[in-house]
């Protein structure tokens, strides 16, 4: 197998060198003396911790060149423990470097493989257990076995079937209805166009019907981020346009990509960032997808005004909000 | 008899009786452990596994897993009569409200992230010296087991607090659960109770965290550790180290001492950056609500290039009767991870499969011995740090007046250019290095001492290497590449002939090195000279 | 000259060399691009405030905004951002740009109090605009919240300026600067000005009460010392990685080898 002819040979284990320790007794008492430095160490360390724990005020602070004001409670427990567990650490391998028996020992490794006498008896006595069990010739107890253990094994996965409901439609409504007015997050007051300079942005929720709670839950669906641009600055077909008011455009702030809140608006390129992934969407055209992993576009929610000159949705999104699934189409 | 040998003598006599452990101890108290600081690394994976056991078991006794609306009311003023969960609160009231919460949190923190890093240096080191050949194949796949599992716990236990950050993270990960074909809203639903962010996850993640997941790692590290003490551990080549014989320290006493010794020094060390460096600063972060982010929204570093490839991949979404398939998810979060994975276990039987070897092995390899394998492993460091940059690429571009759309599209080449660039020259490196020890075996060393002949020419010194330096230059196998048989000496044709052709290849290019010096070669040169 | 002979040979010499070429470089780098010293004005009544404005515009700003503020390819038109944003420009060293990059940096004011009041008074006449706050005018101290300010701060602010008031990266090479070490009126007339990619914050949708909390709470942070320990720049999981791979392991590792050293 291999191409070489003769290799060089083994020279076998180096001569032992002896260390200062092993062979002056002068160097051995100071090694000696320094492990016993380092445990005497981490004992002024422990003693540091509890005086800490014990005296030191949590809200005192001390000025520390590079760390800035710290806590000094939380210094003096972190410091004190740390010398108490290094002293011990060092101390135990400075012995055993200097004081230990550094001489190579030789061990003998065996084959991992049995003996073939042994392999052989293991053989023999597994088939002979198995002729008691018979599980070979009794193949009427073999299938229903595989029946029963398979079915039983299908019980505690059914017990999990409680762990969620069904996904059904939640995924395609939020609480955008038309006539949902728009109001400010948080705060929750209603907007005005004339509210917003152009250029400005503002976080928006639905406004509450009554007696409903918010949760979490809804703000991961509704979260909407309002934009003021000039009129002009659009490039949108008619429809989309339509869904905007004097200027002001109006997306689903949960990114279409992995569902973080997309409200980096950069006033002089009219573009939205998203943090997380860095997908980039331009406003002007409808929240496209300009750079970024990011494949759709974000949400747009029809704005209109009330009759009291409000904010509200002209209808629910046209399509899901958040990030895709399976069954969105 | 002193009284403590007497006392010594009866506890010893006491669990013998009872346990018959005498033999089985005196046997143990004498194994060898070869000494490197390579093989301790995955002690620190091992100490910091302890110190995340001790640490969490302080953290569990006042954090509560709840997602329940409450209005904090502890010391920390700048969030005053603010609304979170209970968990965030809690987490809250650990750092500022318990003496040493704090300090134990952070420790418990980076005694994670050293916890991962170690494994991961560890990994390296069993790779790059070819410790996972047979007969510690099982080891090594347990091993890349333990990997995958610490960085979900790591990852469950960062967003137990329930914070800005980690909310954010737990967000894209049900993205990702959501994003998978045909069950994804049916698993995702499942796993949250309901929408997104429900009100159940993170009680279910907490026992995940404290329960499930150490639990199985414990069984796992036992077993992983059982191999190595049963098998024996590995050792470096070198002068009177051979395949049947371990050279080393007894466990008793230098091996526990040292070995015990290093686990108090790496808790210290755990415990100074627990003291001296802050970590997750939740109070910072707030609590989290949907509607929110930070700029500069990571993962904890072992997951950092999970994040760097998600950033880089093309926004590929396909549309069919219906339904969605979102490659620009799929692709970076679960298909090439689990590519990497995948390959990663079964690595050992790759490379068996392509050397042929069938042997047990228990001397290591040197890196430059084995230049295929080592560039394959310098290829795929290089594959993680791209990625791993793209990560970071909105801090690189703040802290370097870079861009990041130019960063993206760096790395987006970069992870294609540069691992097989880095293989390469890898190898290639490997190669030269080889060459170099020929020389040095057959020449010498250079001493940089300059003699004037008589004839006056001008000769640079060389000093011969010792007999041991020149056994670990040359001790190494060169193996043959695995010859194409197409048709075997009866004449029957080779039915797997894609496999074989395939198989003597990658066995072709394995096999390239530059030949070892051999006692002909030496004694060849040594009458030249003379 | 005997000097010169004696120490050339020094083993220190060719550092020095280095050092002394490198400092002359820097020196004369500095020196060269000094701003211009900076004129001084007279006190001056209200009504010639504007005109010294007009005099410092045409002066300074002209060459890129226009004689008349109206706006070039290379600067934006003026009229009509008011003195806030004048305020906010001059007063933090953004105006007048430095180099033609992608945004303006924070950097030592050009112009003093006076001179950048005249200006603010005479942009101020081209178009209504939001008109500059004073410091004392902003009452965050008594009036802010610094509880609500942290979480008007996160749904508002945090995406750009990160949740520390840190900073954080744009596209193309953009960024929010970091908020921290910020003047009260320059952080107001940020928000109503929205300068250069900054979004503007209307009044009624962050009131000028929250708009307090919010500067309150940027101070409550700026001043909080370092809870934990060194606070690493405050920007999240990549520095506490990199100290892991560097301090953390690194140290570990060199621990490592000492211990498997063999004693002398």
């Amino acid at each position: 197998m291999s191409n070489e002819l003769a290799p060089l040979s083994d020279p076998g284990l180096p001569a032992h060198v002896h260390r200062k320790a092993d062979i002056d007794p002068v160097a051995e008492k100071r090694a000696e003396q320094q492990v016993a430095v380092l445990f005497a160490i981490s004992a002024f360390g422990t003693l540091l911790f509890i005086y800490s724990y014990l005296f030191i005020d949590t809200e005192s602070f001390v000025f520390i060149p590079v760390m800035g004001n710290t806590n000094a409670h939380q210094l003096g427990l972190g410091m004190g423990l740390a010398i108490a567990l290094l002293g011990i650490g060092f101390g135990a391998v400075h012995w055993a470097k200097t004081l230990m028996s550094d001489t190579e020992v030789i061990a003998e490794r065996h084959e991992m493989r049995s003996e073939d006498a042994d392999r052989d008896a293991f053989v023999a006595s597994v088939k002979e257990r198995s002729e008691v069990a018979g599980l070979g010739r009794r193949s009427l107890i073999k299938r229903t076995l595989g029946l029963s253990v398979g079915l039983v094994g299908i019980s505690p996965i059914l017990l999990l079937g409680d762990l969620g409901p069904l996904p059904g439609k939640s995924l395609e409504e939020t609480n955008w209805r038309r006539g949902t007015r728009l109001v400010t997050d948080p705060g929750d007051r209603p907007i005005k166009p004339a509210d917003l300079e152009v250029g400005a942005v503002a976080q928006v929720l639905p406004e509450l019907r009554p007696g409903q709670k918010r949760t979490l839950n809804d703000i991961a669906k509704d979260a909407v981020l309002l934009i003021r641009l000039r009129t002009e600055e659009f490039q949108l077909d008619a429809e989309r346009l339509s869904w905007t008011y004097e200027g002001i455009i109006a997306f689903s702030k949960i990114c279409s990509h992995m569902g973080c809140a997309v409200a980096l608006y950069e006033q002089t390129t009219k573009h939205l960032l998203c943090p997380c992934h860095q997908s980039t969407f331009d406003v002007t055209r409808a929240a496209k997808v300009i750079f970024g992993p990011s494949a759709r576009p974000l949400p747009q929610l029809a704005i209109t005004v009330d009759a009291d000159g409000n904010l509200m949705a002209q209808k629910p999104f046209n399509e899901a909000v958040g990030p895709s699934y399976w069954e969105r189409s | 008899m002193s009284a403590k040998e007497r006392v010594a003598g009866n506890v010893a006599n006491y669990v013998d009786e009872r346990t018959g452990s005498a033999k089985w101890l005196k046997k143990n108290l004498n194994k060898v452990f070869p000494d490197h600081w390579s093989f301790m690394l995955g002690e620190i994976a091992l100490y910091s596994f302890v110190i995340l056991l001790l640490s969490g078991t302080f953290l569990t006794f006042w954090f509560d897993p709840s997602m329940e609306h409450v209005v904090y009311k502890g010391s920390y003023q700048p969030l005053k009569d603010v609304e979170m969960s209970a968990a965030y609160a809690s987490a809250l009231n650990i750092s500022f409200d318990v003496r040493g919460g704090l300090l134990m949190r952070q420790i418990h923190h980076w005694a994670a992230l050293i916890f991962i890093a170690a494994i991961v240096v560890h990994l390296l080191r069993v790779f790059f010296t070819g410790a996972f050949r047979k007969p510690r194949e099982f080891n090594w796949i347990l091993g890349v087991g333990l990997l995958t599992l610490a960085i979900v716990e790591g990852f469950l236990g960062y967003s137990l607090p329930d914070d800005l950050l980690s909310g954010t993270g737990v967000r894209i990960a049900h993205a990702i659960i959501q994003a998978i074909p045909v069950v994804g809203t049916y698993l995702s639903f499942f796993a949250f109770g309901g929408a997104f962010p429900s009100e159940i996850f993170i009680p279910r993640i907490y026992v995940v965290h404290i329960l499930l997941i150490p639990g199985i790692m414990l069984a796992l590290i036992t077993v992983h550790l059982m191999l190595v003490w049963y098998q024996k551990h590995t050792q470096y080549p070198g002068p009177g180290r051979t395949e049947k014989n371990v050279v080393g320290y007894p466990l008793m006493p230098v091996y526990m001492a040292k070995a015990g010794g290093f686990f108090f020094i790496v808790f210290g060390v755990t415990a100074l950056l627990g003291a001296t460096a802050s970590i997750n600063p939740l109070w910072l972060y707030g609590p989290y609500t949907p509607g929110q982010v930070t700029a500069g929204s990571q993962p904890d570093w072992y997951m950092g290039w999970l994040d760097g490839l998600v950033r880089m991949a093309p926004p590929w979404e396909t549309y069919a009767f219906g339904y969605t398939i979102s490659w620009n998810i799929l692709i970076p979060a679960l298909i090439v991870p689990g590519i990497i994975f995948t390959g990663m276990a079964l690595y050992p039987f790759i490379e068996s499969w392509i050397t042929g070897d069938k042997r047990e092995h228990h001397i290591l390899d040197r890196p430059r011995n084995v230049p295929n394998r080592t560039a394959l492993g310098a290829m795929s460091i290089t594959f993680i740090i791209v990625s791993l940059i793209n990560g970071g690429n909105d801090l690189i571009a703040t802290h370097f007046d870079l861009s990041i759309n130019q960063i993206m599209w760096g790395t987006r080449i970069g992870i294609i250019v540069l691992p097989p660039l880095a293989f390469v020259i890898t190898k290639r490196i490997c190669l030269s290095l080889q060459r170099a020890d020929r020389e040095l075996v057959l020449h010498g060393r250079e001493t940089g001492r300059l003699v004037m002949l008589p004839h006056g020419e001008f000769v640079e010194v060389h000093e011969e290497l010792t007999p041991e330096k020149k056994w670990l230059l040359t001790q190494h196998e060169q193996a043959a590449p695995i010859e194409l048989e197409l048709v075997d000496q009866a004449g029957v044709r080779n039915p797997k002939t894609f496999r074989a052709k395939l198989q003597a290849r990658f066995s072709a290019a394995n096999a390239e090195a530059v030949a070892k010096p051999t006692a002909q070669d030496l004694k060849q040169l040594e009458n030249e000279h003379h | 000259m005997k000097f010169l002979s004696k120490y050339r040979r020094h083993k220190f010499a060719t550092p020095m060399l280095i050092v002394i070429a490198l400092s002359t470089l820097g020196f004369t780098f500095s020196a060269a691009t000094a701003s211009p010293a900076k004129s001084e004005l007279a006190a001056s009544a209200k009504s010639t405030l504007i005109a010294e404005g007009k005099e410092i515009f045409l002066k300074g700003c002209s060459s890129c905004h226009g004689l008349n503020g109206e706006g070039a390819s290379i600067a934006p038109s003026l009229i009509g951002v008011g003195a806030a944003s004048v305020d906010f420009q001059v007063g933090t060293g953004r105006m007048p740009m430095a180099d033609m990059s992608q945004q303006a940096m924070r950097k030592a004011p050009l112009y003093t109090e006076e001179e950048t009041a005249a200006l603010a008074a005479y942009v101020a006449t081209l178009a209504p605009g939001p008109a500059s706050i004073t410091n004392e005018e902003i009452t965050w101290e008594r009036d802010g919240s610094t509880a609500e300010g942290g979480e008007l701060f996160r749904n508002n602010c945090a995406m750009c300026h990160n949740f520390a008031g840190q900073g954080g990266a744009l596209t193309k090479g953009k960024y929010a600067p970091t908020v921290m070490g910020v003047e009260p009126k320059h952080i107001y007339e940020a928000m109503i000005t929205g300068p250069q990619a900054m979004p503007v914050f209307s009044d009624k949708t962050i009131t000028p009460e929250e708009k307090l909390s919010i500067i309150k709470w940027i101070k409550s942070a700026e001043s909080e010392p370092n809870l934990g320990g060194a606070s690493l720049g405050r920007v999240g999981p990549v520095t506490e990685g990199l100290l892991v791979w560097t301090f953390g392991l690194g140290l570990l590792v060199a621990i490592s080898v000492w211990l498997t050293a063999k004693s002398r």
